[in-house]
């Protein structure tokens, strides 16, 4: 049997259309102190597609996503936005932090913080007008928080404060978003919610990327997957990459055969 | 002259000091260290100024009663109390309203410290003569120590040390992993209260020498500065009373040395040049170590990153992994692999492909745990378990693959 | 009492006290939710050598001087804290409080060691200020507001915080929506390309320029109550921004006024003759409404276990 191997272990794959893709990330490393999170990591995202980044606990898929916004410092590599570097094109990225990193008990209402996703609209000095606030509430409403506009964010559920965060993603109006576990401690009518929001951006022919924690949802929700453990472990469309082999290598052959049956992966 | 303060021949009141705070040093290093452990450092700076209101309050009712105001056993007593209350404020703040600790101890520190200057000030209306002394408690006042003074002081810190070495054992299994001390049946709440009163002691000993505002200094600097020279809860309460003594006891003697030199604050700088040092040079925990220690790790990713893309024959494009690999003698400044680079590069190739083997077999999982990306693979495996895997891979191969 | 008392002894330390208790209460506000209002303890514990730096260097008790004294003493404590936790791996508790005393004992030894007895910077004074003292001699009664020579020898320092105050207000105005982003979720602020770092450093030096201006009201250390206090009573009172914002400034007003009226008229009222700190006495006012926040104000418990 001879062992696949991810084509991009090194640094600069070769691309066609370079300057197209949303995102590129290229021998991109990342420690913390000495100890690498992400190795050497390669990453191409295609236009308009919805692709899942999974793999195990500290397997570095948030660090990956932060240290292609900017947000972290990598030791190595760097990442490029529509073929240019991020700080160009910060207009057409939208980001959604992990619900945790946030304190959700600091004193803002649901519609300001989705007023936040308008900053680049607003400006430094901009006065809210009734546009911003008809914008805003359009964008509550595609994930169901009309009614809750007005509350002290909180007072939401876990669900409820994750479709806060995604309708402040949606004002932004970008071309990609990226989200970090979306679907973490929500509630199945949440999940639903995101889903199919999530799927209408693919519909309008935007891309979305999310670091996704459930394997089960995968093959429904996403239609590429990127497998990572500190290196990268394979990158394609799901049908061709989420199989039980590139499984085990992203999870140390720990998955339970059953957990394995269960996934409807593809042969091979 | 210094060496005369050292070796305590500067005179009657310059030895009661010297000594006096090296005591004081040990005890405020090794209960301090606690302290910091449980990540609570500032903790300290509430109970200080809190101290405050306690003396104030001593003073006044010591001289309303007819007595003589400056008793001091009287005034650490009172100090003791308000540090007590303080204490009790800033954990029932941070308890019952959504407010963090930090706020809790800022408002607490400045109320108590704002009401203690108001009964100050009552103070001087009342008695200016007497009550000149009070004021030495915010910067300490070493000049005119007392006999008794001295006695208070080295009694309270020995009495502190005993208590310290009677509760080693939960207290620093609380500071260390309070997890683990909760699940071993240890009251984490009552040997924090036991934490808090030794600091709570500590401080009021410290007043009369060093004063509220630099007590603080005493309880942080030598922790800090031991952590770097050891990872062990005991070693570092040690090394930090060590510390602690050794700062006081040098400040002590050199601010004995000449006027205008009040001894607080020598003793702080003193224990910061301490902290200064360890912080740059301490072998493995130092800035130097971590710095030359990055540096080298840095370099051999670079390397390795590099290597893996000759082995692909994919370009380089940064220009310091570039460099390195030029002067390691592996490539040419164009990129171009020289036969070492080749030979290094198919190693380098072939050994992530043994790795990303070995990830996959949960048999191996202790083995995978230590992959870090830079790890020689014949390092965690055995020959025969590497060539077990070469059977799977298909053996060494040329660069073209 | 008559307006030829108060305009004279009372009106400037108040309207002194009132800017000073702002000033400092607008900054607390976002200092408090960033979870660093020990900030402010290292501050006005910093203040202390930068003020006598700037003495030595410029041979002067000026304001100017000072106040970039201490700006400068602020932002060099800043700096050192972060290097200290970086390069240390320190806590940051245990960083602030390393930092701030050994600067705090370096300024000391330099009061000491510096020629001061023509210059009136003793440590006591540094510590608790003289608001009582900050008269307007000139002053007849309420008409010499309108009187240019009397106003010109108003005590120097009103004009100086009232400027300060505006200029906080401004910074808080301009700068408002940065503040609000980047304390609220920083790593969304970062994505949209602000400079996080830039604001925070700003928001330090804003607050250690209220800190120094409100110095000579209150002295360095009780500055720490008027931007802890305040702002802290009304995050207990309201769930919003804007109105906790209110909220601190009219705590803020009230301590100083209450402050100022029980240290100069409550021993009066208790029979002796002689007044007390006034800035003891606000940062204990600021104290007691705090107290009362915390046992009775509608917000004042955290956020439960969200609903679902």
């Amino acid at each position: 049997m001879s062992v696949g191997l991810a084509t991009n272990l090194g640094v600069a794959p070769v691309m066609q259309d370079a300057g197209a893709s949303p995102l590129v990330v290229r021998g991109m490393t990342v420690s913390y102190g000495q100890k690498p999170v992400v190795f050497s990591v390669d990453m191409e995202i295609k236009n308009g597609s919805m692709t899942a980044i999974i793999g195990p606990n500290g397997a570095g898929k948030s660090t990956l996503l932060k240290a292609a916004l900017g947000i972290v410092k990598p030791l190595a590599g760097d990442a490029l936005v529509f073929g240019q570097p991020l700080r160009n094109q910060r207009s057409r990225i939208a980001y959604v932090p992990q619900r945790a990193s946030v304190d959700w008990d600091f004193p803002t209402r649901v519609i300001d913080v989705v007023l936040m996703g308008l900053y680049r609209e607003l400006g430094l000095l901009g006065r809210v007008r009734k546009g911003h606030i008809q914008k805003a509430m359009a964008c509550l409403d595609r994930v169901g928080m009309t009614d809750f506009a007005d509350r002290q964010i909180g007072q939401l559920s876990g669900g409820q404060q994750q479709r806060v965060f995604l309708s402040r993603a949606l004002a932004q109006e970008a071309e990609l978003y990226l989200l970090d576990e979306p679907f973490a401690g929500v509630d199945a009518a949440t999940e639903k919610a995101i889903i199919s929001v999530l799927k209408g951006l693919r519909d309008e022919g935007k891309t979305v990327v999310a670091v996704h924690h459930d394997l089960s949802t995968v093959g429904e929700y996403f239609d590429r997957v990127f497998l990572i453990n500190t290196n990268k472990i394979a990158e394609g469309p799901v049908k061709e990459t989420f199989t039980s082999e590139n499984l085990d290598r992203t999870y140390g052959g720990r998955l339970a055969t059953g957990q394995l049956d269960q996934l409807n992966l593809a042969a091979g | 002259m210094l060496l005369e303060a050292l070796s305590l021949q500067m005179g009657y009141n310059a030895t009661l000091v010297t000594i006096g705070a090296c005591f004081l040093g040990v005890a405020a290093g090794v209960t301090g260290t606690f302290l910091y452990l449980r990540k609570r450092a500032l903790v300290s700076d509430a109970i200080s100024h809190a101290t405050l209101p306690g003396v104030g309050a001593a003073f006044i009712l010591m001289v309303m009663l007819g007595g003589d105001g400056r008793n001091l056993p009287v005034l650490l007593f009172g100090s003791a109390v308000s540090a007590g209350l303080g204490l009790l404020c800033v954990n029932w703040l941070t308890r019952q309203t959504r407010l963090a600790e930090d706020a809790a101890i800022g408002s607490v520190l400045s109320v108590f410290f704002g009401f203690g200057i108001v009964l100050l000030t009552i103070i001087q209306t009342m008695s200016a003569g007497r009550a000149a002394g009070l004021e030495g408690f915010l910067l300490g006042s070493t000049a005119g120590m007392l006999w008794n003074d001295a006695i208070v002081i080295v009694l309270s810190g020995a009495v502190t040390l005993a208590l310290v070495l009677l509760l080693r054992r939960p207290m620093g299994l609380v500071a260390f992993d309070p997890e683990f001390a909760a699940s071993s049946g240890v009251n984490i709440e009552r040997v924090d209260l036991a934490i808090m009163g030794l600091v709570m002691a500590v401080t009021v000993v410290g007043l009369k020498i060093v004063g509220l505002i630099l007590i603080v200094a005493m309880l942080i600097i030598p922790p800090v500065t031991a952590r770097f020279w050891t990872d062990r809860t005991d070693r570092v309460a040690l090394i930090a009373g060590f510390c602690g003594g050794a700062a006081a006891w040098i400040g002590a003697a050199i601010s004995a040395t000449a006027p205008a030199l009040p001894t607080g604050p020598i003793i702080v700088l003193v224990s910061f040049a301490m902290f200064a040092v360890s912080m740059f040079l301490a072998p493995d925990r130092g800035v130097l170590a971590a710095f030359l220690r990055h540096q080298s790790f840095q370099k051999r990713v670079h390397l390795r990153q590099g290597l893996l893309a000759l082995a692909q024959e994919q370009p380089i494009y940064e220009t310091y992994t570039m460099r390195l690999l030029h002067r390691a003698g592996l490539a040419l400044p164009d990129g171009v692999p020289t036969e070492a680079g080749k030979a290094r590069a198919a190693k380098a190739l072939r050994d992530e492909k043994r790795w990303q083997l070995v990830r996959a077999d949960q048999s191996l999982e202790s083995a995978a745990a230590l992959y870090d990306g830079l790890r020689e693979i014949e390092t965690v495996l055995t020959t025969d378990q590497i060539s077990e895997i070469d059977a799977q891979i298909g053996g060494p191969r040329g660069l073209s693959e | 009492m008559t307006g030829a008392e108060f305009v004279p002894l009372s009106l400037p330390p108040l309207l002194i006290g009132i800017c000073a208790a702002v000033a400092c209460a607008l900054p607390g506000n976002f200092l408090l939710l960033r979870k660093q209002a020990l900030i402010g303890d290292a501050i006005s514990h910093v203040v202390l050598p930068g003020i006598v730096i700037a003495f030595l260097f410029t041979g002067s008790v000026s304001a100017w001087p000072m106040m970039v004294g201490a700006a400068l003493a602020s932002v060099f404590a800043v700096v050192l804290i972060e290097a200290v936790r970086r390069l240390g791996r320190i806590e940051p508790g245990a960083a602030m409080g390393l930092t701030f005393t050994t600067m705090f004992a370096g300024g000391v030894l330099l009061l000491e060691q510096s020629d001061t007895s023509t210059v009136h910077l003793d440590v006591e004074h540094a510590l608790y200020g003289n608001l009582e003292s900050l008269i307007w001699l000139d002053a007849v009664g309420w008409q010499s507001l309108a009187d240019p020579a009397a106003l010109a020898t108003l005590p120097v320092e009103l004009p100086r915080i009232a400027l300060t105050l505006m200029a906080v207000i401004v910074f808080t105005w301009l700068f408002w929506r940065l503040l609000v982003l980047s304390t609220f979720d920083d790593s969304f602020a970062l994505t949209l390309g602000l400079h996080t770092g830039w604001i925070s450093l700003a928001l330090v030096v804003v607050a250690a320029v209220a800190a120094v201006a409100a110095f000579d009201a209150v002295g360095s250390i009780i500055v720490i109550a008027m931007f802890i206090c305040p702002p802290a009573s009304a995050r207990l009172m309201t769930n919003r921004l804007e109105v906790q914002i209110a909220w601190s400034v009219v705590f803020a007003v009230i301590s100083a006024v209450l402050g100022y009226v029980l240290a100069g008229y409550g021993p009066l009222w208790l029979g002796s003759d002689n007044a007390v700190s006034a800035a003891g006495m606000i940062a204990t006012v600021s104290g007691v409404i705090l107290a009362s926040t915390a046992l009775f104000a509608p917000c004042r418990k955290r956020a439960g276990a969200p609903r679902h």
